[in-house]
């Protein structure tokens, strides 16, 4: 069925199957690779989009339910002056080792800093867990959306 | 990855627009809320519904507000929706103590109250919740709605009483000003589904007399996810310490749990009983401290 | 890395300083925006796509297998079989350990998920909807699943495909002195005996495993872009598979989403998806889903342990006893070097001076998934460092010893370095005291201790309060060549080093990295050696048509190899500028120093010239001495003449509920000592990471089998991962003891936190329960089974 979606600003149609999933969607028919896939049961996080705004497992929601609505994904970050501070906060405090989960953990953490511009550690740990990461342990995924914080209040 | 198999896909653009589509399309279609209980199975294939009704659109069944003396939560609020009501928290706190605990907040950004509950899954947190603060569900089909009790919208795992063509809109809690209420789980880890968890929530008259109790459990085999027996004990004794202790005693003795990798049978109703002390003490706690 | 480096868009003001240092990766850039190329980002033309049928039976003969519903789905190009394979001869391949596996199941399966069928479709949910039409017909056999039951008389034969085969043993092996032990025991004061399961885990890095095979039908070319640890030994392997001569085939691993040691075999999908290119003529890509990662690439431990510890009455440990049960899985797919059939398991000696030990390994097939050596377990000194950690502790209990006491008494003095162990391993540096000083210190134990002393007189329903130890030590850099190979391939490593004529630097290596930053570290140790900016050096690997042979990523082996191998190219290269530079100055090459990054006339700075302008000189017209050729290029091949040890001490601090069994990590120290950090920014986030997989592995991650062989974590829903909630904020310090033989004295840190985490939380959770032994994972139930004095065993289904 044809369905018709913003993403980064961008508006596609396209013709999918109802069963298509958002994360393909992006993936392999809009070939915007930087949102990954990790599981089968949303249970790890490395899918994340902003879906109207909100953080989603964009492995478990279909096309067609995102028609309509608007996508934000890793590509829609940077800006026209430079990387999103988030970007910049994940640089500066290693909170990215292998850069699998990266695009997932970036997206909430662009979700917190708009809802809540000085977030405390336990309130980002909150936040990504219901993402994994393998390598970093999450320390530096903290740093990293602490720096942002401080880069985005500096500005 | 797993990917699901091919069906119809309709989205609602009303209640009566859902309900006719379900109807059009017979049983085997599915109502399409959240999604994260739903397409995970279809991934899994465990599900292969022939048509999806979406009713994401809805936004009628978003809402979560105080009508009367009754809270009343929409069947399409998220659940962090839910446990983001001021409304919703004030007066019932065991629903932001259950919402904190289920899934994790981008899970939680997605899935809806009302699917959770029709999915009727044996360790359901907000099964126990609703069952613990005797919810009403508000059942929509073509003739009209009707009311059931939250304490037998469950027919058996994964079973509820919405019929083919119907559709569950709302829940509805009476407001007791004079009452308390916790939720406490136990989890291998953040994020996980329910070891075990109980519900509370309690009344108190004067000199902190029970006057009414009810228990919810999920993840342990309790029907209906009700402790009646440990409820029953309760009314008209004085909120102690002892009592709760005993109410625990009570509630483990009349679950039944099975095991599976969260635990072994002996641990899940050990915790039925600790998880029922607890959830009254933190019930009581709350209650006195409104009646203060 | 392959992948194109994106600048900045707001470039830094100043280049990168020259040297070892905490700078940013140059990796970010790519990744920050979602520019990396993971295998399953890259899409081909006419590209179509694989899908595994894979068995529900862990054991199960098969009657027939019919593909023809199958084969008609419009979309669906071709199905494979193993009886198809088999007349190819290619229905079996060879392991990492001289096994054979099954690439697609001929006569039996042997473990659930194990892989039956192939289906080739031109889009993946065409090639998953075909699956479902075919029908496979099994006759089910009795499955083996506990190792300990696998020699019994009655026990199911599993490899009834090798002649001869009668039973499920596979190899028994032991190394020490077994009379020496024998001795020490006899007369030992106090002897400790525990059992310790190292359960079944696994790696599970995010990215799970795939590959795209592309066969090139008119050069005959094949091009497999791959999820690989080690490029080049996958060529190898490819070549002894498919019979294509290895210098038509091109392994691409591009960037990785973690690997752990899950992408250091090669799969028997990679092979289908390989046969699919020869059948169709077009590329195949495969990926697998979670639970095919979980239920059939390489699993980690396995290890059924019976330790014994003997010491005097006051604590000085005499001597150390192993027997160990090792479950391998229906084939033996362990990768580690050849002469190592239990991997570097005998280094379990760890830490402590201790003058005699000994220790027996025997292995068995059971029916579940073959692997064992992955996740980080420095092939198997993982295990062995487990046992150790644990058996003091045991120790510790039974002689009502303080256990930071115990370890401070036992462990090896600095004057003993090098320090040859019982079983023969020859530490290189180190000064463990001062390590676990730092540790003790920064975790405040005198005063953790009171503070647990005062909750235990208070009592009641607050938490019981447990600190845990572990010292452990680590052997890492496999390996001298003569001593270590993988399949006849010895464990050296090539690097090229080639200079631009502006000075710009490309190094080629042959390790392979999955996050741990490669670019950056690899170009400081170049910068350092040469004087350059990191900026300008430029690090290839991955692709096995670009680099030189060696043989990958693992075992915590790239600095200690890999990283041996750019300073001695690089060196190399320094060699080769200084005639230049001589000849540039009219001047004897022994007449030169090398100053801040300059050959200069000695004591004359001025006439310093740097790399850059040297490496123009070396591609001009520039009179070189006779017998010089021109540029700066070098190649090396670096035999690492001894491995490198790096160790640590860390303490955990945790608070257990004890009307639950859950457990919270508190606080967790870690004092690592890895000789030189390059870059200390990327070491402390290699540490971090391990240290979240022991919180995983102590408190929930496993794989346990139903009696049916039913894997009962097949799914992230059931197989726990530890998310941010679980991990503390970590707490690291350092000491540093150089490695005397590594050209810049750098040891490697890859697996270290991995290797000495586990037993650390493990120790503290039994400290607070006041329980002398439980098996991982301490779950909840696990832990309140442990208080009631009815601990579970954790590898079966829970009743």
């Amino acid at each position: 069925m044809e369905i018709s979606i913003t993403v980064n600003g961008e508006d596609y149609r396209r013709d999918v199957e109802p069963r298509l999933l958002l994360v393909h969607l992006l993936r392999d028919k809009l070939r915007l690779t930087g949102t990954h896939w990790g599981c089968d049961t949303s249970n790890c996080g490395v899918c994340v989009v902003l879906l109207d705004g909100v953080p989603v497992k964009s492995c478990t929601v279909l096309a067609v339910m995102a028609s309509g609505r608007q996508v934000r994904t890793v590509e829609g970050l940077e800006r026209s002056d430079g990387l999103d501070p988030v970007q910049q906060g994940f640089i500066d405090r290693h909170g990215l080792q292998c850069g699998f989960c990266t695009s997932g953990m970036m997206m909430t953490a662009r979700w917190l800093l708009d809802h809540n511009p000085d977030p405390s550690e336990r309130e980002i740990r909150e936040a990504i867990s219901g993402q994994v990461c393998r390598c970093t342990g999450y320390e530096n995924i903290v740093r990293s959306v602490r720096r942002a914080a401080e880069l985005e209040a500096g500005s | 990855m797993q990917v699901p198999a091919q069906f119809e896909y309709e989205r609602a653009s009303s209640v009566e627009h859902a309900i006719a589509l379900l109807a059009r399309h017979g049983p085997e279609a599915r109502v399409l809320a959240g999604g994260h209980s739903l397409i995970p199975m279809m991934k899994l294939r465990l599900a292969e519904p022939e048509t999806l009704i979406d009713i994401n659109d809805l936004s009628e069944l978003a809402e979560i507000e105080v009508q009367g003396d009754e809270l009343c939560i929409g069947a399409m609020a998220r659940h962090a929706d839910l446990l983001a009501s001021e409304v919703a928290g004030s007066h019932y706190p065991i629903l932001h103590d259950a919402e904190h605990v289920i899934a994790d907040p981008v899970v939680r950004n997605r899935g809806t109250v009302g699917g959770s509950v029709c999915q009727a899954d044996p360790s359901e947190d907000l099964s126990a919740a609703f069952a613990a603060i005797q919810a009403t569900a508000v059942i929509q089909g073509a003739d009209g709605t009707r009311t059931v009790s939250m304490r037998e919208f469950f027919t058996g795992p994964y079973d509820t009483v919405v019929g083919p063509a119907e559709l569950l809109v709302q829940l509805r809690v009476p407001i007791h000003p004079d009452g308390g209420s916790a939720y406490v789980k136990v989890e291998r880890r953040v994020g996980d589904w329910p070891v075990a968890a109980v519900g509370a929530a309690l009344r108190l008259g004067r000199r902190n007399k029970i006057t009414d109790a009810g228990i919810g459990m999920t993840a342990v085999g309790a029907a209906h996810f009700v402790a009646a027996e440990a409820e029953a004990y309760l009314r008209g004794k004085p909120a102690t310490e002892e009592h709760f202790a005993k109410a625990g005693e009570i509630a483990a003795a009349h679950c039944n749990p099975s095991a599976d990798q969260r635990g072994p049978v002996d641990y899940k109703r050990h915790l039925a009983g600790e998880l029922t002390r607890r959830a009254l003490r933190g019930a009581a706690e709350r209650a006195m401290a409104r009646a203060v | 890395m392959t992948a194109t480096q994106i600048p900045a868009r707001v470039p830094t003001p100043t280049p990168t300083p020259v040297g070892y240092g905490s700078i940013p990766r140059k990796e970010d850039a790519r990744f920050v925006r979602g520019r990396g190329s993971f295998v399953d980002d890259v899409q081909l033309p006419g590209m179509l796509y694989g899908a595994v049928l894979r068995s529900p039976y862990a054991h199960a003969r098969i009657v027939s297998v019919d593909i023809s519903a199958a084969e008609v789905h419009p979309k669906v190009r071709a199905v494979i079989t193993g009886d198809m394979l088999d007349k190819r001869g290619m229905a079996w391949m060879p392991t990492l350990f001289g096994d054979v596996q099954a690439v697609l199941a001929t006569d039996k399966v042997r473990f659930q998920g194990q892989e039956v069928a192939f289906v080739v479709a031109e889009d993946h949910y065409a090639a998953r909807d075909a699956l479902s039409l075919i029908e496979v017909e099994y006759e089910p056999l009795p499955a083996l699943v506990d190792a300990k039951l696998a020699l019994a008389p009655d026990a199911p034969l599993i490899r009834d495909d090798l002649d001869g085969r009668t039973d499920n043993h596979v190899f028994d092996w032991s190394a020490g002195n077994k009379a020496a032990t024998d001795d020490a025991f006899a007369t030992a004061d106090v002897v400790a005996e525990c059992e310790i399961l190292y359960p079944r885990v696994h790696p599970a890095p995010m990215e799970t495993c795939g590959a795209i095979a592309s066969l090139d039908r008119v050069s005959g070319k094949l091009t497999v872009y791959a999820t690989s640890q080690a490029p080049h030994a996958h060529r190898t392997m490819y070549a002894q598979v498919t019979g294509l001569p290895e210098h038509k085939i091109q392994i691409i691993a591009g960037d990785i989403g973690g690997g752990f040691g899950n992408k250091v075999a090669i799969y028997p999908a990679y092979v289908c998806a390989i046969v699919g290119s020869i059948l169709t003529g077009c590329p195949v890509k495969w990926t697998e889903d979670r639970s095919e990662n979980l239920m059939s690439t390489a699993f980690a431990r396995d290890f059924h342990m019976h330790g014994e510890i003997a010491a005097t009455s006051d604590g000085k440990i005499l001597a150390l006893r192993a027997n160990v049960l090792a479950d391998l899985g229906a084939f033996n797919g362990t990768a580690q070097p050849t002469k190592f059939p239990a991997g570097f398991f005998h280094m379990f000696t760890g830490s402590y001076d201790i003058a005699a030990a000994h220790c027996e390994v025997r292995s068995v097939h059971t029916n579940k998934a073959p692997g064992g050596v992955a996740y980080s377990c420095s092939f198997r000194i993982a295990e062995a460092s487990y046992l150790l950690e644990r058996m003091v502790d045991v120790l510790a209990h039974d002689l009502g010893m303080d256990p930071a006491q115990l370890r401070m008494r036992n462990l090896l003095r600095p004057e003993q370095f090098p320090y040859t162990c019982a079983t023969g391993w020859e530490y290189d540096s180190g000064d463990y005291p001062t390590t676990l000083r730092l540790a003790l210190e920064m975790a405040g134990y005198d005063e953790l201790r009171r503070e647990q002393a005062a909750r235990r007189e208070g009592g009641g329903d607050a938490p019981l309060m447990g600190i845990g130890l572990s010292f452990f030590t680590e052997a890492v850099g496999a390996g001298p060549r003569k001593m270590m190979d993988i399949l006849g391939l010895g464990m050296a490593d090539g690097a090229e080093l080639r200079l631009h004529p502006t000075g710009k630097a490309v190094l080629r290596l042959s390790c392979m990295s999955q996050g741990q930053g490669h670019a950056t570290t690899f170009a400081q140790i170049v910068s350092q050696e040469l004087g350059i900016s990191p900026d300008d050096i430029e690090v290839v690997e991955g692709d096995t048509d670009q680099t030189p042979f060696g043989l990958g990523t693992y075992g915590s082996r790239s600095t200690a190899v890999s990283g041996g191998a750019a300073v001695v190219v690089a060196r190399k290269v320094r060699d080769r500028a200084r005639i230049v530079a001589a000849a540039m100055l009219e001047a004897l090459p022994d007449d030169l120093e090398w100053a801040e990054g300059r050959w200069q006339v000695k004591g004359v700075p001025s006439t310093g010239k740097a790399i850059a302008e040297i490496a123009t000189a070396a591609h001009s017209g520039l009179e070189l001495p006779e017998g010089v050729e021109g540029h700066l290029d070098a190649t090396t091949v670096y035999n690492p003449p001894n491995l490198t040890y790096p160790y640590g001490a860390y303490v955990c601090v945790v608070d257990v509920d004890p009307g639950t069994g859950q457990v919270k990590v508190r606080r967790f120290v870690a004092v690592d000592d890895c000789g030189v950090r390059i870059n200390p920014m990327i070491v402390e986030g290699q540490i971090h990471g391990g240290l979240a997989d022991g919180v995983g592995m102590a408190l929930m991650e496993l794989m346990a089998f139903d009696a049916n062989g039913n894997h009962l974590g097949a799914s992230f829903m059931d197989y726990l991962l530890p998310t941010s909630m679980e991990c503390p904020s970590w707490e690291l310090g350092q000491t540093v003891s150089p490695s005397p033989h590594h050209p810049i004295g750098a040891k490697g840190i890859g697996e270290s936190a991995t290797v000495g985490s586990p037993a650390a939380v493990v120790n503290a959770v039994l400290d607070a329960i006041g329980v002398r032994h439980a098996d991982m994972p301490l779950t909840p139930a696990h832990v309140w089974r442990a208080m009631q004095g009815r601990a579970l065993r954790t590898d079966v289904a829970l009743e």
